[in-house]
Parts: structure tokens; sequence; C-alpha cells
């Protein structure tokens, strides 16, 4: 009897497998495909040299003044010398230690909230939301407690961007929710006045909005109350981001089907109970990828403090280029900004893609 | 909220019943809002007398007694701030229709391209988003006037694109159309072309209907629109005469410019925006599913028919909400001119014009509520589009 023997397998085609396979597939498909790829290397062999160049082969690095700025290529020196200025703005170098802490603080504080196993979170967050801002607000003005003030004119750069993108979001939120929840209300009078606050401050710029809270606030109110100059901007980011959290929320609040608010009602929960131990649980659970995005377009928004005259990260920068013994460090110092958003946005965007993949499995059938 | 009804209570107070207690809280609502502003207008009103501000719009007719860089009706000094609030008011018109038109047309084209099976150009394309839309867009206006408009060469040395584009500090100049004797033919020419196309159009979609032949319509609108207008242009002669910018002393002369902060301003906007159209158009096109294409090609259709006539209109149903908020955006963040003084809304007339008269809430009040209208005819444009493309569920 005489067996059949197979012959062995012949290896796949050299061109389909491998790397080039792979690049056939992805790049040289066709000429069509060959076309742009071709295209779209030119454009990057445009770019990416000449600003690899400029930004770290001809740069310069080391030095104090501006003499020491004798290469082609970018002049870090300028950033380096400005950094504090651009962390802490006008704040006196011997208290910077205060705002550090108060930075510590807030990342060793809220560490705890990111850790999926920790017990009596809910509890522990509410204590951190209600004593870390009175403390960083110790720590940063000053005044009592052994404290020297540090007035608030005074603040600036890195530092004070982040106090009003946070201040505007602890106050944007409790006051989001409400307009949220106002304008889903049976009650016309209530809904009427929800619906005409929202799409007001959503149809308007924020530049106005912060012109209007700086020049129409010190009128709006009675002789001798009167505000500093960031207190009035924030009046203004808050009002103007809660209208924007107000619509995330409803979004939340639309998806929560019928049949919960008719069990919360049958379990004979009054509206206040129903809305904080039912339905408002999971509404924000769902729409915490959204206030991530609210708080990212908060962020970039800060920068807009510059037009009434508060001196943050951009502005400071802004101010440093125009130093005379500094001149024509424009694209150093704008390279500079747009790298220290592009981290905190990006980082904040990467967390909220985070966010709705792990929370998504729950509500998936 | 869904708060049960209750035809009849069998016990409990007055205060429990929830339509009374309904009606009680809303009253109260209305109460603490009127108290509220009555409170402020009370403040404003005693805080103006004090100051010595009559309120009003009367100032709308003083002379302004200040330039502006860039106007597009007549403007002079001696003109009045109501002008003054036109000129503010088309300039932020231009930039928002520039920067949309602009946007659009890049932000579709970086959102095909992410969705490219060419890997380069998809990875370039996400680089391009991620990096665009995580910078604020008053930085990258900052970047683009501080760090590159104003560090080009003057107009001596001027960037030429072909003796007809000149790019230097002061602005890009550009050729300028005048119209001459020639242009009504030309123009009659391109009227009757377009009527044609139309009648073209209608005529071909119904044999179409009744017999089921084909009519390519391009076949017939490209040579009745160029055929038409040049015919027009050779009996009569050239419609339109261009005026090149040429270098006379320091600067320019002749053809239209376009002034550094513009140019910023346009470029800033369009490339940040895009950047969030690219991702909305993104997410339209992968919202069709697959199978309507297989559907489409089983059907017979050709791969453009299957994009032009199945992927395209549904995909812009999800595309035009998400869209319209895009363009809103953008028209409020012309008010950033303000950062680099160009003449818009809010820099000339919350700016200069407020720091001229004192009339802060006047002032005020008119700028936010151009913004408004802005952003509700913009809002109405996109959802009347918006109906005519919905899905029209029987």
């Amino acid at each position: 009897m005489q067996t059949h023997t197979f012959k062995p397998d012949l290896p796949p085609p050299l061109l389909s497998v491998g790397v080039l396979g792979w690049l056939r597939a992805n790049l040289f498909s066709g000429w069509f495909n060959t076309l742009l790829t071709l295209l779209a290397a030119y454009l990057v062999w445009l770019i990416i040299p000449p600003l690899i160049q400029w930004a770290f082969i001809d740069a310069n690095w080391i030095g104090t003044t501006r003499a020491d700025c004798t290469g082609e290529g970018a002049c870090w020196v300028f950033i380096q010398q400005r950094f504090g200025q651009f962390m802490y703005g006008f704040y006196p170098t011997e208290l910077r230690w205060r705002v550090d802490l108060t930075l510590w603080m807030a990342v060793i504080g809220a560490s705890p909230l990111f850790i999926p196993q920790m017990p009596r979170k809910a509890l522990y967050g509410l204590a951190f939301l209600v004593v870390y801002p009175l403390l960083a607000y110790w720590l940063l003005h000053g005044g009592f407690f052994g404290l020297s003030t540090v007035s608030t004119t005074r603040w600036g750069g890195l530092m004070l961007t982040l106090v009003i993108a946070s201040v505007g979001i602890a106050g944007a939120l409790p006051l989001g929710i409400l307009l949220a929840l106002g304008r889903r209300s049976d009650m016309p009078a209530i809904r009427v006045i929800c619906v005409t606050f929202i799409e007001f401050w959503r149809g308007v710029p924020l530049i106005t909005v912060l012109f209007m809270s700086s020049v129409m606030l010190p009128l709006f109110l009675p002789e001798g109350m009167n505000f500093d100059k960031l207190m009035r901007a924030l009046i203004g980011v808050i009002l103007f981001q809660s209208a924007y959290v107000a619509e995330v929320v409803r979004g939340g609040l639309q998806a929560i089907p019928k049949g919960q608010y008719e069990a919360a009602a049958a379990m004979g929960l009054g509206y206040w109970r129903m809305m904080g131990l039912v339905i408002l649980p999971q509404a924000l659970k769902l729409v915490i990828p959204g206030i991530v995005n609210t708080f990212i377009a908060l962020f970039k928004d800060t920068s807009l403090v510059i037009i009434i005259g508060l001196f943050d990260l951009l502005n400071s920068i802004k101010q440093a280029t125009t130093d005379p013994v500094w001149l024509g460090m424009a694209t150093e110092g704008y390279v500079f900004a747009a790298l220290v958003f592009w981290i905190f946005c990006f980082g904040m965007s990467r967390y909220s893609m985070h966010l709705e993949r792990k929370l998504e499995t729950g509500h998936k059938r | 909220m869904q708060t049960p009804e209750h035809a009849s209570r069998p016990s409990g107070s007055v205060w429990t019943d929830p339509k009374l207690r309904a009606w009680l809280f809303q009253i109260l609502a209305v109460i603490a809002v009127v108290a509220i502003g009555w409170y402020l207008f009370d403040n404003t009103q005693t805080n103006l007398e004090k100051r010595g501000i009559t309120s009003g719009f009367a100032f709308l007719d003083n002379s302004a007694g200040f330039g502006i860089a860039q106007h597009l009706i007549d403007y002079s000094e001696s003109d009045t701030y109501g002008r003054v609030f036109f000129v503010g008011l088309l300039n932020t018109l231009l930039v928002s229709v520039i920067g949309i038109i602009g946007a659009t047309i890049l932000g579709f084209i970086i959102g095909v391209a992410r969705l490219s099976p060419n890997w380069l150009i998809g990875k370039l394309a996400t680089v391009y988003i991620e990096t665009f839309r995580n910078i604020p867009p008053l930085l990258q206006i900052f970047f683009w006037y501080f760090a590159v408009m104003l560090s080009l060469p003057g107009p001596r040395q001027s960037l030429d694109i072909g003796q007809m584009f000149f790019l230097n500090s002061r602005g890009l100049y550009m050729p300028s159309p005048s119209v001459t004797d020639n242009f009504m033919p030309f123009f009659g020419a391109v009227v009757v072309a377009l009527i044609g196309i139309v009648l073209l159009t209608r005529w071909s979609k119904a044999r179409f209907e009744a017999t089921g032949k084909y009519f390519p319509v391009s076949l017939g609108a490209v040579p009745l629109l160029v055929g038409l207008p040049a015919l027009a242009v050779l009996l009569t002669g050239n419609p339109l005469q261009w005026t090149t910018p040429e270098l006379s002393g320091f600067n320019f002369r002749g053809g239209w410019v376009m002034i550094p902060e513009l140019m910023a301003l346009t470029l800033a906007l369009t490339i940040y925006t895009a950047a969030f159209i690219a991702e909305t158009v993104r997410a339209g096109i992968l919202s069709v599913s697959h199978g309507q294409t297989e559907a489409a090609r089983s059907l017979g259709l050709p791969a453009g028919k299957t994009l032009r006539l199945v992927i395209i209109p549904q995909a812009l149903r999800v595309i035009i909400p998400p869209l319209t908020s895009q363009y809103l955006n953008l028209a409020k963040n012309s008010s950033l001119a303000a950062g680099i003084g160009y003449p818009d809304m809010v820099s000339l007339f919350a700016g200069t014009v407020l720091n001229q008269t004192g009339q802060a809430i006047e002032v005020v009040a008119i700028t936010m509520s151009v913004y408004l209208a802005i952003s509700i005819s913009i809002s109405m444009l996109m959802n009347w589009y918006n109906k005519r493309i919905a899905l029209i569920e029987r």
C-alpha cells in the first residue's frame, strides 16, 4: 500500500507578510494610495527635520542672558530664566513654597479618590471638597493664623490658571446641576427661568462675560461692596460655565429611563430624595466624561482673562516676550505655553476617554 | 419631575399637596428673580447717578473721533459711534464667514483623512487633531500674530507668489477685480447658464422617474456653465479688470489687502475649529454601518454613487447638530480678536467705544445682543437644514 504524502506548504509570498506585507497593505495598496503616501512623506520631511533642528540640535540650553543664545535655533535660556514668573506670576519668591504646598496637598489629598478599592470614598471625597478649598485659600492668600497676606494682584502664571480653572469648575458644577434639574422641572415658571439663564450664557462669548463682570459688576452692587479683579473674573467664569455644565447634566438626566422615576416615587421618596438618591447618582455617572470635556474647555478658556488684565500663564509669557532684554523670543514663549496647555488638555482628554471605557460596560446589554 | 398625580388625597394637610406646593414654589421663585433684578437695577441707578452718567443710547449719534484699521463700509474719524458699531459688526461677520468656510473644508478633508486606509495619512490627521484642539485658541492667535505675522519681512522684501500676491508684515496683498462695461453681458450669460442647469436637472429627474433612463446632468451642465460665459467674453471682451498691488515708496498700493490681524485670526480659528469638525465628520461617517455600503453595492450602485446617495446623506444627519455648535463656537471665538486688536465687535465696541463714552451698560448690552442674535440665526439656519435632511419616519 502506498501512502500519499503531501508536499510541505509553500511559504506565503514575500510581499504579503512581514514588514513588506504591512507596507504594501497600508501604504502602497494602489497607485492613488502610493501617491498619497509619497505626498504625506514629503510633508513630514518638510516639517519634522527643521523642527527638530530648531528645537533641539541648534537650540541654546545653557546660559543666563540673551547673549548666551548664539545658535540659529531656539533660545530655551529665555524660558529657564523666566520659569519662576511663568509658574507663580508675581508671587513673592520667598513665599512660593506656599503655592507648592497647596499643589502637593491637592495631589496627595485627591489621590485616594482614584483608588477603586478605597472604602468610604464618597465621605472622604466630601470632606476633602469642604476642607481643601479653605486650606488652599489660607495658604495662597494668607492673612490669618500667622501667614502674611499675598494679595490676588500678585498671583499669576500657571498657578493663577489652575486656580481659575478649579474654582470655576467647583462653582459651576453645583449650579449647573441645579439648572439642569430646573430645566427638566414640571413647573413652567422654574423651567422658563432656567432655560433663559442657560441659553443666555451659552449664546454670548466668554470675553463679553468677562467684560461685563469687570465693568458692570461694580455698577450692579451697592457702594462699598467691592470685589477684586480675580473675584470678578471668577464670578463671570462660574456663571458662564454653569450653563454648559447644565446642558451636559441634562443629557444624563434624559438618559435615565422613566421607570427609575416611577420606582422612586412608588417607594414614597419626595422630589429631593428621589433626585439625590436615585436619579442624580446614575445621571452624573453617565456624564462624567462630558463634565471632564467641559473642564478641558474651561481650562483653555482661562487664557481669556488676559483681556481684563489678569496675569495667567499666557499673559505672563506675553509680557515676558515684550521685555526689551528678551525681544524676539515670541516663538519660544508661545511654543512653551502651547506645550504646557497641551500636556494638561491632552492628559485630561485621555483620562476622559479612559473613564468612558471604564463606565460604559455597566450599561451595555 | 414625574410627581404622581393624586386625584383625591385621603388624608394629610394642604401643605403636602404636590399641586399646591408646586404653585407656591413657582411664585416664590418668580418673586426671588424679580427681587434680585430690582435690587441690581436699583443699585445701578444709584451708582449711575453718583457717577453722573446719563443712561440711554443718545451717545450713538456722537462723533467717534478715532480711526479704524479695517472697514468694509466707508468710515472716517468724524463718523458716529453708530457707524463704528456697523464697522465692527461687519468685521466680526467677515471673520466668522471666512473661518466657517475654511474650517468646514479643512475639517472635512482631515476627518476623511483620519479614516483613510493609508496608515501615514491617518496618523498625520490624528496628530493634527490631537495637537490643535488641545491648545487654547487665543494662544494660537497670539502665535500666528506675534510669532509669525509680525516677524515677516517688510514691504520691500515681501514674499511674492507669481508677482500677484505679496506677503509681508503689513498683510497679504492681492489683486482686486473691478467691473468694466463688459460685465453685464457676462453676468447675464452666467445667469442664463444657471437657469439652464436647473431646467436640465428637472427634466432629467422627470425623465428618470418616468422611463428609468438616466441622463448625466454634468454632461450638459459643464458646457453650459463654461460655454455661455466664455462666449460672452469672446464677443464683448474682458468683464473684470484686475489691479495688481505695486510697491510704491514704503508700501504697496492698489489691490486688496488682508491685514495681519485678520490673517492671524482667520488662520488660527480655521485650524482650531477644523480639528473639532474633523472629529465630528469622522464620528458621522463611522455611524453609518457597513451593511449600508454592502446593500448599496448589491443593488448595483457604483462606488461613487454609494458614497453620494447612501453614505453621505446618512452621515450628514449625525454630523449636522454638532457641526452647528462648532459654527457657533467659531462665531463666538471670533471675539478673541480683542487680544490682538483686530477691529471686531468686541475690541471696537466693548473696548474703544466703552472707554471713550463710559456707557458700560448700553455698550455691553448691545455687544451681547449681537452675539445672541448671531448665535440664534446660525442655529435657526442649521436647524432648518437639519429638518430638511432628517430621517422622515412613517
